[in-house]
């Protein structure tokens, strides 16, 4: 899975959690749960959803490599190669 | 036979809307089925029945509009032919009032003609003009007595609109608005009622007190190590189960007020989600002293989706005995929440975040969580609400026995 499809789930899982919301305007550094106001309990779906579509295991020490799109996709992008 | 009434879904509810029977007259009835679908402020609610029997009679059409406490269905018990309430009905079903008087409210005041009341009880009851037609009787045979119609005296002087511009609001919009209000607006006003009831009825004490959240964390932290994406639990998990085992130890919180402290055998934690569009939603979860960590996990995990799409089951929402309300990360350090009437407690969870912390003589840096509770002191003082709070930061130092 190359970076543009990765992007492209994970705006897509995030747009599922907040629908409201537009996550492709998201800044590369900038938080994504403040900016797209997810709470703890939406927060852990989002991460279980990743796992599940990209079929990747995010371990709960990596939480923190998810918080802005820059490092989660490149968190990701890792992941999935291996 | 069994009244099956309108249940009362939070002390913001006065009516609903019977969408669909699921249901049909013959139909054999276990406790728990769901026999309706019922509209109300808070969506769509799925209603269960507490007993068990054969449906006998349904007595209010799909899409009629009835306030709370009115008979919905009859259902054979195999008790005889005497009618008695359900027992799963709310203690306190407010006096029915009739809101859209139709031919069903027609017949139930004919078929309650011959009422037995108490000599005493209809004397009281007519020099203050109570309809004796809309109350219920708690005496022999459903016989009206006394305690009864001072019952609905009371009600009806704390149900009386007080000048209030929040009540006027509340009232104006109610009939014409009803067809273009959104959920969202409705649940808007479900709070309102509720939270100006609180705090106009209920005088409230808060208390506070930080607890140390390291141990619970690095438990939660090796635990999660062993389970899958899919089962692994957030520290509101472990808050839950040590509330539910503090309101075990300390059981005058774990109650509801209404003509005094009424204590409730079952713990079940009614648990703040907040809505993206605004607006709360209180789903309980059921039982909480008798549920693992994990499983509390599991039912937040059903419970939350269903909460945020108005998909709830009537227990979930009338049998509440205590609240939880969590800030989770990122959020304020402290809340201070209002009492959902008519229970006596509510504890508030701010953000786990990292401290300045001492202990024994040493400072440490720490996560640590501003805990309070709001306490009705009607039914409770200080002194039960400070063993409440240390009962459970007992249990948060201890979460291998969680």
């Amino acid at each position: 899975m190359n970076e543009e499809e990765i992007k492209k789930t994970v705006f897509q899982l995030l747009k599922n959690i907040a629908p409201e919301t537009d996550p492709s305007l998201l800044m590369p550094e900038e938080n994504i749960r403040e900016a797209l106001n997810i709470d703890s309990f939406d927060a852990l779906q989002f991460i279980v959803s990743l796992c599940e579509k990209l079929k990747v295991d995010i371990p709960e020490e990596d939480y923190g490599k998810t918080s802005n799109l820059k490092s989660l996709i490149g968190y990701l992008i890792q992941k999935t190669k291996g | 036979m069994i009244k099956f009434l309108m249940p009362n879904l939070g002390a913001d509810m006065e009516d609903g809307v019977l969408v669909e029977w699921r249901k049909q007259p013959g139909d054999f009835l276990q406790k728990g089925d769901i026999i309706a679908d019922i509209d109300t402020q808070k969506g769509l609610i799925e209603i269960e029945v507490f007993d068990e029997g054969v449906l006998e009679k349904i007595l209010v059409k799909e899409g009629q509009k009835v306030p709370v406490g009115s008979v919905l269905a009859l259902i054979n018990d195999g008790k005889g032919e005497e009618i008695r309430e359900s027992s799963g009905d709310n203690p306190t079903p407010e006096v029915p009032k009739i809101l859209e008087p139709q031919e069903q409210a027609k017949t139930k005041s004919t078929e309650e003609h011959r009422i037995k009341i108490s000599p005493l009880a209809r004397k009281i009851a007519e020099s203050n003009g109570i309809d004796l037609t809309l109350l219920k009787g708690t005496g022999p045979e459903g016989s009206i007595v006394k305690e009864d119609v001072e019952k609905a005296i009371s009600e009806r002087i704390a149900n009386k609109p007080v000048p209030q511009p929040e009540e006027k609001t509340k009232e104006a919009p109610e009939e014409s608005v009803n067809v273009s209000r959104t959920t969202s607006d409705s649940i808007r006003m479900a709070v309102a009622a509720a939270m100006s009831k609180s705090n106009r009825e209920i005088p409230h004490y808060f208390l506070e007190k930080r607890m140390d959240m390291s141990k619970a964390l690095e438990w939660m932290k090796e635990s999660n190590k062993t389970r899958p994406v899919q089962k692994r639990i957030l520290p509101v998990a472990m808050l839950i189960k040590a509330v539910a085992k503090a309101l075990d130890e300390v059981p005058d919180l774990n109650a509801t007020w209404e003509n005094g402290l009424q204590r409730k055998n079952e713990i079940n934690i009614g648990f703040v989600v907040s809505l993206r569009s605004g607006g709360i939603m209180v789903p309980a979860i059921l039982q909480a002293d008798s549920k693992t960590v994990e499983e509390i996990m599991e039912t937040l995990n059903d419970l939350i989706p269903r909460a945020r799409a108005f998909k709830l089951r009537s227990s979930e929402l009338s049998q509440s005995t205590f609240t939880i309300t969590s800030i989770g990360e990122g959020g304020a350090d402290k809340v201070f929440g209002l009492i959902y009437p008519p229970q006596v407690g509510i504890v508030g969870f701010g953000e786990i975040s990292e401290q300045p912390f001492a202990e024994e003589g040493m400072l440490g840096i720490r996560p640590v969580v501003d805990v309070t509770l709001s306490a009705d002191h009607r039914a409770t003082d200080g002194l039960i609400g400070s063993r409440f709070l240390a009962a459970l930061n007992k249990h948060l130092q201890n979460p291998e026995s969680l």
